[in-house]
This record gives C-alpha cells, sequence and structure tokens, in this order.
C-alpha cells in the first residue's frame, strides 16, 4: 500500500471519531424509564397509553395541521366516547398539567429537545 | 485533482488563513445573529431585506461569467477562451454558493429551509430561484469537472457532457431573470414593478461577471505567474463594454418613465434614490457614486486603447463592480421598500454584525475560488508543460 | 360559478382527506371533526364605520386585540403590530388630494385586509401563509422559514416580523394561555381571530368596538356588513392593484 503510514493513523481517527458516543458514554448510568407523574384526576387518555407513548408526536403533529389548516376543531376519541379540542394547551395540558412532571422527564431522559413551548404557553 | 489545492506556495498558505480569519469572524457574528434574531440587523418592519439580499442580487449576476465565455466558444467557436473557461465556471461556482449562503443568513428560521423542498409552490418565485440556483450550481460544478479532467487526460470532453454545456446557456439567463422577477411581480412596489427588471438584470450581470473575472486573471497572472491570455481578456473587456453600455441605457429608460409620466408613486423613489426624500440623503450619495463610476467606466472603456492597456482595464473594471454593486445592491433593494406602502421615508443603514456577516461569505466565496482555481490552473499548466 | 367550484372543491378536499390524512390512526374511528359551534361564512369582511370610530375606541380595539394574541410591545422600528392607527392620508395617499383637510389627518385603523387575491399567499414559497376556504388569510407559524418574501408582497404593511424572541417584551405573568405567543424569525399578521371564529365567537376588534366595526359573510346578502355596504359609500385600500382587499371602510 501507498502512504500506508498516512492513511492507517487517518482510519484510525476515522473510526474513533465515528464512534464517539459509545466510548464518551462508557461507565455512564445505565437507562432508567423516567418516573412520571400521571394525572390523579383522570383515568385514561383519548388514546391508549400504548398509541401516546408511541404516536403522542405524530398526533401532535398532525392536530397542527388539521387545526390550523385543515379547518377541523375537534377529535373524536372513540375510547373516551367524546370530543377535545385539537390543542395542545387546552387538551393535552387540560390534565397532563405539569409540564416539567410529564413532558420534560421522558424528553430529558431519551435527550429529546422538542420546540413547542418556544410559543405556547405552558400552563 | 484536489490535490493540487493542497500543494501551493507560502503566500497561497497565507491567503488562505486570511480568508479563514475573515470567515471565523464572520461566522462569529452569524452565531450572535442566531441567538439574538434579526434583531441585530439593521432591518426593520418596513425595510424587511437588506444588505444580505442586496449581495443576493448582485452576486447573482457576478455568476453570469461563465455563460459569457460559454457562448462565444461554444456557439461561435471562439477559442480564445478555451484556456480561461474553466476559471469563469469555478467563478460561478463560488459565486452561486454565495448566493445561497446569502438567502441561508437572511431567513428567520434556517432550520427550517427545508420545507421549502417538503411543500414545494410553484407560484412562490423563491421556490423557483432554489430550483435554478441549484440547478445552475450543479451544472458548472459537473461541467466544469468533467471537462478539466477530461483536458487533463489530453482527451477531448466526453459526448454526454456537450447537452449540459448547452442547457447551462438559458438556465444561466433564467438565474437572472428568476431573480428579478422576485422583485418585478410584486404589486406594491412600484419601483420594482417593471418588466424592464429581468433585462437590466442581464444587462449588469454580463457586465459585472465578466468585469471580475478580468480583475481575477490579473490577479492570477501577478500571483500565479500565469498568463490566461490576451485574447480571451480583450474578449471579455468588450463583452464588459456593450453590457455596461446596455445596463446604463435601461436605467435610464427607467429613470425616463418615472420622470417624464409624473406619476408620483413611481417617481418617489427615484427622487429618494438619487436626491433623498425628507432629510434621507444617506442612499443618494452613493448613488451618485454608482452613476458616476458606471458612465466613467463606459468613457473609457469606449475607447480601444483604453482597453487595451492594462491597468487602465483594470481600473475600468473596479469602476464597473463598485456601479453595479451599489445599484443592484443597496439601491435597488432600499429603493424599493422606500417610500413605504404608507409612504413613510426612512433610511437604512447596515449594522456591525450584518457587514461581518456579509464579509464573512465573500471569504467563503474568495476561499472557494482560490481552491478551485489552483486546481484549475494547477492542471493547465500542467497540460502545458508538456 | 364561483360558489358551486368552491363547494366543489371543499368537497372533493374532505373526500381525499377521509384517506390521507391522520395515517397513523388509520383503521381507528377516532379522528378530527367539525366543531358545531364554529361560525362559517362563504367569504368573511370586515366594515369599519369612520363615523362612528374615535381615538379611544380605536386604542380600545388596539389593546384587545394585543392582549389577546399575546403581541409585544417593541419600542423601535422591529416592532409587531396587528391593528394599529394610520392617518387616512397614508391609508388612502391614492384616494386623497390636497384640501382634503379634515381628513388628512384622521387616524384611521389599519389592519390586514385578507385579501381575495392575496400576493403574501402568492410569495411564500412554504404556504406558510394561506387562504382558508372562508376567506381568511392565515399564518402557519410551525412553519414559516421566515424569508419576509410576503412582507415584500404585501401592499399594506400589514406584516411584521419578529427580529426579537419576543417573550422578552412580553411579562409572562401577562400572557393569554388561550393563544400561543411567536418565536424568533416567522412573521405574524392579524388573522380576523379565526381562532375565535372556530369557537363561536366574533373577533376581539369587533367585540372591543362598540359597534363601529362589523363583521361578516360578504356572500351572504341579508348580512350587516352586506347591506351597510349598499346603504352608505365606503373605500378600501388601493383597488387598482386587484388585491381585492376585503376590509371596508365607510366614509
Amino acid at each position: 500500500m501507498y502512504d500506508a503510514n498516512k492513511i492507517i493513523p487517518g482510519l484510525i481517527i476515522f473510526a474513533l471519531f465515528m464512534t464517539f458516543p459509545f466510548w464518551y458514554n462508557l461507565g455512564a448510568d445505565a437507562y432508567t424509564t423516567p418516573e412520571l407523574e400521571l394525572p390523579e384526576d383522570y383515568e385514561r387518555c383519548i388514546e391508549s397509553t400504548e398509541f401516546m407513548r408511541a404516536e403522542h408526536m405524530n398526533m401532535l403533529d398532525e392536530w397542527r395541521d388539521l387545526y390550523v389548516r385543515e379547518g377541523y376543531q375537534e377529535y373524536w376519541s372513540e375510547l373516551k366516547q367524546e370530543s377535545y379540542p385539537m390543542s395542545l394547551t387546552k387538551t393535552c395540558m387540560y390534565c397532563h398539567s405539569d409540564k416539567e412532571k410529564f413532558c420534560d422527564r421522558c424528553h430529558n431522559a431519551t435527550a429529546v429537545d422538542p420546540y413547542c413551548w418556544t410559543c405556547h404557553i405552558e400552563p | 485533482m484536489l490535490e493540487k489545492a493542497i500543494k501551493g506556495s507560502a503566500l497561497y498558505w497565507i491567503w488562505l488563513l486570511v480568508l479563514l480569519a475573515v470567515i471565523g469572524v464572520g461566522f462569529g457574528a452569524y452565531l450572535q445573529q442566531l441567538d439574538q434574531g434579526l434583531s441585530v440587523t439593521a432591518l426593520n418592519r418596513d425595510i424587511s431585506w437588506g444588505l444580505y439580499i442586496a449581495q443576493l442580487t448582485f452576486l447573482v449576476g457576478v455568476a453570469a461569467s461563465a455563460v459569457m465565455m460559454v457562448i462565444p466558444m461554444y456557439l461561435h467557436n471562439h477559442k480564445a477562451f478555451a484556456r480561461m473557461l474553466i476559471l469563469g465556471e469555478f467563478m460561478a461556482v463560488a459565486t452561486i454558493i454565495m448566493c445561497l449562503l446569502f438567502v441561508v443568513v437572511d431567513l428567520g428560521q434556517p432550520q427550517r429551509l427545508w420545507n421549502v423542498v417538503l411543500y414545494p409552490t410553484p407560484s412562490s418565485v423563491l421556490f423557483w430561484d432554489m430550483v435554478v440556483l441549484n440547478g445552475y450550481l450543479f451544472l458548472n460544478i459537473l461541467i466544469g469537472w468533467v471537462t478539466l479532467q477530461a483536458e487533463r487526460k489530453r482527451v477531448g470532453p466526453p459526448r454526454w457532457i456537450k447537452p449540459f454545456i448547452y442547457i447551462s446557456i438559458p438556465w444561466a439567463i433564467s438565474i437572472h431573470t428568476v431573480t428579478a422577477f422576485l422583485y418585478a411581480g410584486l404589486p406594491g412596489r412600484d419601483f420594482w414593478l417593471t418588466a424592464s427588471m429581468a433585462p437590466s438584470f442581464l444587462a449588469s450581470a454580463f457586465a459585472a461577471g465578466p468585469a471580475l473575472l478580468i480583475l481575477l486573471a490579473f490577479a492570477v497572472k501577478i500571483f500565479a505567474k500565469w498568463d490566461p491570455g490576451r485574447e480571451a481578456i480583450q474578449s471579455l473587456a468588450k463583452i464588459v463594454t456593450y453590457a455596461l453600455a446596455a445596463y446604463l441605457f435601461l436605467i435610464g429608460c427607467k429613470i425616463f418613465t418615472a420622470a417624464y409620466s409624473m406619476v408620483p408613486d413611481k417617481l418617489a423613489h427615484w427622487e429618494y434614490l438619487y436626491f433623498g426624500l425628507e432629510g434621507h440623503t444617506m442612499l443618494s450619495v452613493f448613488m451618485w457614486v454608482s452613476t458616476a463610476a458606471g458612465v466613467s467606466a463606459l468613457l473609457i472603456l469606449l475607447f480601444p486603447k483604453n482597453r487595451q492597456a492594462d491597468n487602465i482595464l483594470a481600473f475600468a473594471c473596479v469602476l464597473v463592480l463598485i456601479s453595479t454593486w451599489i445599484e443592484k445592491g443597496m439601491g435597488l433593494i432600499t429603493a424599493g421598500f422606500v417610500p413605504t406602502p404608507m409612504k413613510e421615508v426612512l433610511t437604512y443603514a447596515p449594522t456591525g454584525p450584518e457587514i461581518l456577516i456579509t464579509l464573512g461569505i465573500y471569504g467563503i466565496g474568495f476561499l472557494i475560488i482560490t481552491v478551485l482555481w489552483k486546481v484549475g490552473i494547477g492542471v493547465r499548466r500542467e497540460i502545458e508543460a508538456t | 360559478m364561483k360558489n358551486s367550484r368552491r363547494k366543489f372543491i371543499k368537497f372533493a378536499g374532505m373526500a381525499a382527506l377521509g384517506w390521507s390524512i391522520c395515517p397513523s390512526l388509520a383503521g381507528a374511528r377516532s379522528g378530527p371533526r367539525q366543531s358545531a359551534d364554529r361560525l362559517r361564512a362563504e367569504r368573511w369582511a370586515m366594515v369599519i364605520d369612520s363615523e362612528k370610530l374615535n381615538d379611544e375606541l380605536m386604542d380600545k380595539c388596539i389593546e384587545a386585540c394585543h392582549k389577546l394574541h399575546n403581541v409585544p410591545d417593541i419600542p423601535n422600528d422591529q416592532n409587531i403590530k396587528w391593528i394599529w392607527k394610520e392617518p387616512f392620508y397614508n391609508l388612502f395617499h391614492d384616494q386623497s388630494h390636497g384640501y382634503l383637510k379634515d381628513k388628512k389627518s384622521i387616524p384611521f385603523l389599519s389592519l390586514c385586509n385578507h385579501c381575495d387575491n392575496p400576493p403574501c399567499v402568492r410569495v411564500c414559497p412554504t404556504q406558510a401563509t394561506f387562504s382558508r376556504d372562508d376567506g381568511i388569510v392565515l399564518m402557519d407559524f410551525h412553519r414559516c422559514i421566515g424569508c419576509r418574501f410576503c412582507m415584500a408582497g404585501c401592499p399594506y404593511g400589514s406584516r411584521s416580523f419578529n427580529y426579537y424572541n419576543p417573550r422578552n417584551f412580553l411579562d409572562d405573568d401577562d400572557l393569554v394561555h388561550d393563544y400561543p405567543t411567536r418565536e424568533m424569525g416567522v412573521v405574524e399578521k392579524c388573522e380576523f381571530c379565526a381562532h375565535l371564529l372556530d369557537q363561536g365567537e366574533m373577533p376581539a376588534c369587533v367585540e372591543a368596538s362598540e359597534g363601529a366595526i362589523l363583521f361578516g359573510d360578504l356572500n351572504d346578502p341579508n348580512s350587516d356588513v352586506r347591506k351597510v355596504l349598499q346603504e352608505r359609500y365606503s373605500l378600501v385600500r388601493k383597488p387598482k392593484l386587484g388585491t381585492d382587499p376585503q376590509v371596508y371602510y365607510l366614509i
């Protein structure tokens, strides 16, 4: 191989750089599922827990287009047999009224930084 | 071929370091703008575009340098440009990248830039501007690189590249036309609402682009000791002369329409531009400089003897750049917004961060030109040495 | 013709929506509904009665609007205005002359005209600003990239850009929770209080104006706005531009 003395150190540096997240976190605490504080007065959400856990971000994304652009105001929940305003602050945060103990705990643990609250006002 | 960019004289490296320093300072200012928003600029509710968009407008014009050599060379078999064409194409690459960067730094939400692609909107001229600018960038990188590679291997350019070269001609026209249409189609802005916008963009482009190319060619002659060829530069000088005449003529046409019709909505912008209104006269100083520079450049260039003297030609090219930079940049943008729709008059003077960011982007542009030209000239030297 | 086309587009749109939206919810019967309370119109329009409006009332309208929408008060030319006072001459300079002495300096209310043919919508590269079926020109703050093409496109100076983070100029304890603030780098403007109409309420300025501002469906021959426009002389701003503004000024 030509220039092996340059290529091999280069490859090593590249490999170290690409695996940075793994060795940087060596010895860090293992992931623990965050404790969420659920609303006490309400038994269930407008969709199943599994669905909300996996899809709440997509649901909010759809809601904002439906509400702002498509002219829909409410969401009919088959589970609750009731309609709710399609609104982060009026519906979601009505029950989950403590952002720190609900939204933030999970988002912080998974290093997600949603920008809802740069505009929407937390209760 | 890129390896040619990493072997250079001390001067080459010092120049790159200077540029990197300028880019660094500009980047620092941009971080400040990201943090504090466009409040760090002098833009406001009435003058919502300024220095950044002015540079976009001006630099789209400079990118025309390539097509002004492609047309004579490929359509008229004017071989004098053969040695220099690659420089024009690489300069177009650098200027288009600068244009795109100026759009990005002007955005309030640059991280959402992809929305333009996610929600394509054919009714928006800005959407089409994105399409033509990126397309022209791609065309010039492709054509420049492929033809240079072919030359290096001492073979003719591959046949498949020909269609791209021919497409690049109307495509170059389109970048000026579409950029002019950004302004020309707005109902409430009388200063811009004229069919002469696109032609005048083309005229100033075909003057400013080759003028900068001539200056850079002289710089190459001095610093890189490589002569792009006298005939090529003389041909470019002729192109600058014709285009400059057309550019001044079109300004005259616009002034006549406003001044003779005396329609206040039209006239007020020109009064603001050249004389100032309600005490706001800062811009008019620049505009007189622009006009004086343009007219004197034309008077100089009209005489073949002046064009043939390198020093005088270089001086005239500097005048052309000063004239078009002020007119296409600050003049055109600010006077489009003032008087405002409410007939208010104000002055726009860019702030420090705005100027630093602008210089930073110019730094990036010159860095790209330097590196690409180093490659281009290196390859040409290699060919000519054998 | 116009109506039937609009209805057809609406119908086609609904049908398309049925299977195109909410892919993640496909199969479930949960889904979006239109509120029964919402106020509906074919074409919302506003009529401002300059005889009834006075300085105090205008201030009340502005206050009501800016409070409701968390509009910050920024003390320089990078400020935000949804509805504001502007002298007659500045609003209608193409329809005034030198002897309009008493009218020339009288302040009028200025706001977004919710044009039928809005240039801001035409120029927006992301459809962040768009026309609703009922004629309201709305902003989607989530989508705006802050290019400010719409500000250059608007012939009425009705649009403002968030040069600053608006929260810096708002008191956290004073925020109205029903409506978001904006973030740095997006454009905003009057929305004819679309969110209030969707809840069955009239726009804030209309409520605050004590009858000096009328609001209603221009396509309904029996609406207040339609009747008053037939009875009295009115102006719109810059009609020659063909934007077809929908804020009418009774003179």
